[in-house]
């Protein structure tokens, strides 16, 4: 059902942006002016997302800790599975956030011989992480667009990402990485019953979106080429606030730039904001340092407490039976 | 034990992972017998001013809710929203990837897909989705949203109660989302509307009062710990002294109850009491704060706070100059997370340093409480103990990780270090069963009891297995753990699934290996066994 809507959701955006495309003042309205609504929109939801975590305060220091802590000088311990300091704690972040290290650990297991049998699973970390860059890759490849003259660091991006020269114009490997990962993302999502079991529609949408989006930008590079300059002024008219209608844009265009606009607004009020909210996770974050440096939790209010008083005025008779001292006689 | 009314385990593990046909919104919690663990007492809520006590069971139709309890536990959610950025952040960022499902130790042994903790997480979440955020208050079910129904909070029960908050998904989870928390926020929110477990509630009231779990009087602590010196006596010659309530000692020593009060943690406490003699360590005992262990943890933020109070202002009342913690794993999650924060700062006690080696703890300067094997470990390392590891000679050894002291601290090479000093037979279980990827004993957080048996053999599989792995293949007889709930539990555990296996402390193997001054010839450990036998 989900799964359904998702799809159905993508080609009524495809389907709408096929509709603009045939209407010349649609078309300048999405060129024109909603790509700074969406600006605003993720501009201001991203902030927003960020500024409500950020305003809840962490009570409590709960790292999650994955190696040996620092304890006695003889005991080697392990900074960037169980910070220590500043810079262990940075480390640890890069680690997930570069090599996403967490999902690294995967692993499944299987009942064999009546027994829970635990083994390597490093294709979600696999395919994950090749998404993620190659979408890096391509966002930053994007922004050829956005300079004159292209950035040199952009163009030898271009250039080693088409370095295999396979076609013409060079099909680029984060383009296929991006693929690949998105197929291996969405077929774990609708084969293994568990992971179907647990997707919301957002969880297809995200994916399917993308995929929208890759389809599209392959389609103008290889079988539908689009005016390369003709964008390019596209684009300097919106860093400029000087847009000009651009007059007929092509259905497939239109399709890709409708993908974009909606992913990037809707981007902040979605499961993908764990692209900012990663940074701020307590159980990563955070220094193991608990019983070296106190840590204060700003709303730490007093609570009614059993008192040594109480406790002897209750036990006392008891407790001298037994030959306990007291307080009190 | 008896394990009559469950199945056996070639029935048990017969599991299904498929989910069923029906999506999860719509499958009801079926409070089958043997799953779950009985309400709290209505004077056990009143003990600790928790509302809405009653008479009540979770298998009842009626629970007797107060007739506003949905803006109850709303008003909680929203409070809880604002005061930790774990519980806003963890119900906003899960995408669902999964890799958390196979992780749980609850998932391996039932096969209910809600026991994946991104699934136990769900059901909080789409509460959540639900009041607060706009896409869910518009889309509904489109936006992973449902309405807070009697249901729901009757699978919040059954679901949050269902897991041992040992922070295994939390190691996996690509953005460290730790089941633990949402279901201690989960547990929080039942609590406001008087919905708990008898089984967390009575030692949490137990302790308040008496200080202890297992409400044991101020007389009856200094005669069992009496009995263990005892016992001690019989088996190697030596009278120890047992100080309690000793006002200008040292150092105030801290242990689960459970350690005094019931095998297998006695002979842990014996390996304690002999140390501390030997050393000539000037400790005390207390009987106010004569609980290590915290059920608060498996109540609510406030509750660990009013129970681990006790422990700074007692060793302030002593005058002692610092804390000595002893084997125990919830406790020390509480003591090196929590503590300090909450009842701190410490600043009438003095910077850890051993009377005996010098060593200064550094790790424990603001804290000032040291954990029992660091202080044990560091005595072997400068020479300050003598002990004959042939004395655990009949004990082929494997060691179970706690989940608090390897997620929430750890702690991972100091007990291993005093096992290797203590024994001769040591084997590692699986790796992806140990250190950080420990699996629970099935039964902590509270759930340990008679009436959830079934779960806990269920949950308790995985690591169950693990043992069974290194007993057919190196025939180990002992399993080793750093925790009283673990000595309790892992019992009951290794009965169902690796009869044959006995559980101890690491201060047993010690116990048993320390050399005494005045001995005479040990023919038994600790246990009464023979040694070599």
């Amino acid at each position: 059902m989900n799964l359904l809507l998702s799809i159905i959701a993508v080609f009524a955006i495809a389907l709408l942006a096929w509709a603009i495309a045939a209407s010349a003042t649609a078309s300048s309205v999405l060129t024109m002016y909603v790509l700074y609504l969406v600006f605003i929109v993720f501009l201001g939801g991203f902030v927003y997302r960020i500024g409500k975590w950020a305003k809840s305060p962490v009570p409590f220091r709960i790292p999650t800790t994955c190696g040996q802590e620092k304890s006695l000088p003889w005991i080697k311990n392990n900074p960037l599975e169980n910070p220590c300091c500043n810079a262990s704690a940075i480390g640890r972040m890069a680690g997930e956030i570069f090599l996403f290290r967490s999902l690294f650990r995967n692993s499944d297991v299987k009942m064999i011989d009546g027994r829970p049998v635990y083994g390597s699973a490093k294709w979600l970390w696999f395919f994950g992480l090749m998404f993620h860059i190659s979408f890096l890759i391509i966002v930053l490849r994007h922004l050829r667009f956005f300079t004159e003259p292209i950035l040199p660091c952009i163009s030898s991006l271009s250039a080693l990402d088409g370095f295999f020269e396979i076609g013409v114009p060079a099909l680029y490997i984060s383009d296929a990485a991006l693929l690949g990962g998105l197929t291996f993302l969405f077929m774990r999502r609708v084969v293994l019953p568990q992971v179907r079991y647990i997707s919301l529609f957002t969880d297809y949408f995200s994916l399917l979106l993308i995929a929208g989006i890759a389809v599209t930008g392959l389609l103008m590079r290889h079988f539908y080429p689009v005016d390369l300059n003709a964008i390019k002024t596209l684009v300097a008219g919106w860093l400029t606030f000087k847009s000009a209608a651009p007059g007929e844009i092509g259905v497939v265009l239109s399709m890709h730039l409708s993908f974009v606009f909606i992913l990037i607004a809707w981007l902040p009020f979605s499961k993908l904001m764990h692209l900012g909210g990663v940074f701020l996770s307590p159980t990563r974050n955070m220094i193991n340092n608990n019983r070296s440096e106190r840590h204060v939790n700003p709303w730490n209010a007093p609570v009614r407490v059993h008192t040594y008083e109480e406790y002897e005025d209750e036990f006392r008779d008891k407790m001298k039976a037994s030959g306990l001292p007291v307080e009190k006689e | 034990m008896s394990f009559a009314k469950i199945p056996k385990p070639d029935e048990l593990i017969n599991i299904k992972y498929s989910p069923p046909k029906t999506q999860w919104m719509n499958t009801p919690v079926d409070f089958r017998s043997g799953t779950w663990s009985y309400a709290a007492a209505a004077k056990n809520l009143t003990a600790l001013d928790i509302p809405n006590p009653r008479a009540w069971q979770p298998s009842d139709e009626d629970w007797k809710l107060p007739e506003n309890w949905q803006q109850i536990i709303l008003d909680g959610m929203k409070e809880r929203l604002e005061k930790y950025r774990s519980f806003r952040l963890f119900m906003d960022i899960c995408v669902r990837c999964g890799a958390c499902a196979d992780k749980c130790h609850f998932y391996i042994g039932s096969g209910d897909p809600k026991n994946m903790p991104v699934l136990r997480a769900e059901l909080i979440r789409s509460v959540y989705r639900r009041y607060f955020t706009t896409a869910g208050k518009c889309f509904g079910k489109l936006a992973g949203a449902r309405d807070l129904t009697v249901d729901v909070l009757k699978e919040w029960f059954y679901y949050f109660y269902q897991c041992t908050e040992c922070r295994r998904c939390s190691v996996f989870c690509p953005y460290g989302i730790d089941q633990a928390e949402i279901t201690m926020i989960g547990r929080e929110l039942l609590n406001l509307v008087g919905c708990n477990i008898n089984w967390v509630l009575e030692p949490a009231a137990n302790c308040f009062r008496t200080g202890n779990h297992l409400g044991i009087q101020p007389g009856g602590i200094k005669d069992m710990l009496e009995f263990l010196a005892d016992d001690i006596e019989d088996r190697t010659g030596v009278r120890v002294e047992v100080p309690i309530n000793k006002k200008g000692a040292d150092i105030m020593f801290v242990t689960p109850s459970a350690d005094y009060f019931a095998d297998p943690g006695t002979y842990t406490c014996m390996g304690y009491l002999m140390l501390f003699h030997e050393i000539g360590l000037n400790y005390t005992f207390s009987t106010y704060a004569s609980e290590g262990g915290n059920f608060g943890l498996f109540t609510s933020h406030d509750m660990i706070k009013r129970l681990n109070a006790k422990i700074y202002a007692e060793a302030k009342r002593l005058g002692v100059k610092w804390i000595l913690g002893g084997e125990c794993g919830h406790m020390w999650r509480v003591i090196h997370q929590y503590m300090d924060t909450m009842n701190g700062p410490a600043d009438f006690l003095q910077e850890p340093v051993s009377p005996i080696t010098g060593t200064r703890f550094e790790n424990a300067r603001s804290t000032k409480m040291v954990h029992i094997v660091e202080f044990t470990a560091d005595l072997i390392r400068q020479n300050k103990l003598k002990l004959d590891s042939r004395r655990n000679q009949h004990i082929k050894l494997t060691f179970h990780d706690s989940c608090n002291t390897a997620r929430a601290m750890g702690l991972f090479e100091e007990p291993r270090y005093i096992i290797s000093n203590t024994c001769r037979q040591f084997y590692e279980m699986a790796e992806d069963t140990i250190r950080e990827k420990t699996f629970c004993c099935g039964a902590g957080a509270g759930l340990g009891n008679d009436e959830n048996l079934e779960m806990r053999m269920r949950g308790g599989m995985p690591r169950a297995m693990a043992v069974r792995d290194v007993v057919k293949k190196h025939g180990v007889n002992r399993l080793g753990c750093i925790c009283a709930i673990d000595r309790a539990t892992l019992t009951t555990l290794m009965d169902y699934w690796v009869p044959g296996v006995s559980v101890m402390g690491v201060h047993e193997l010690v116990g048993n290996a320390l050399v005494m001054k005045g001995e005479k010839e040990r023919t038994t450990d600790l246990r009464g066994d023979e040694i070599g036998g």
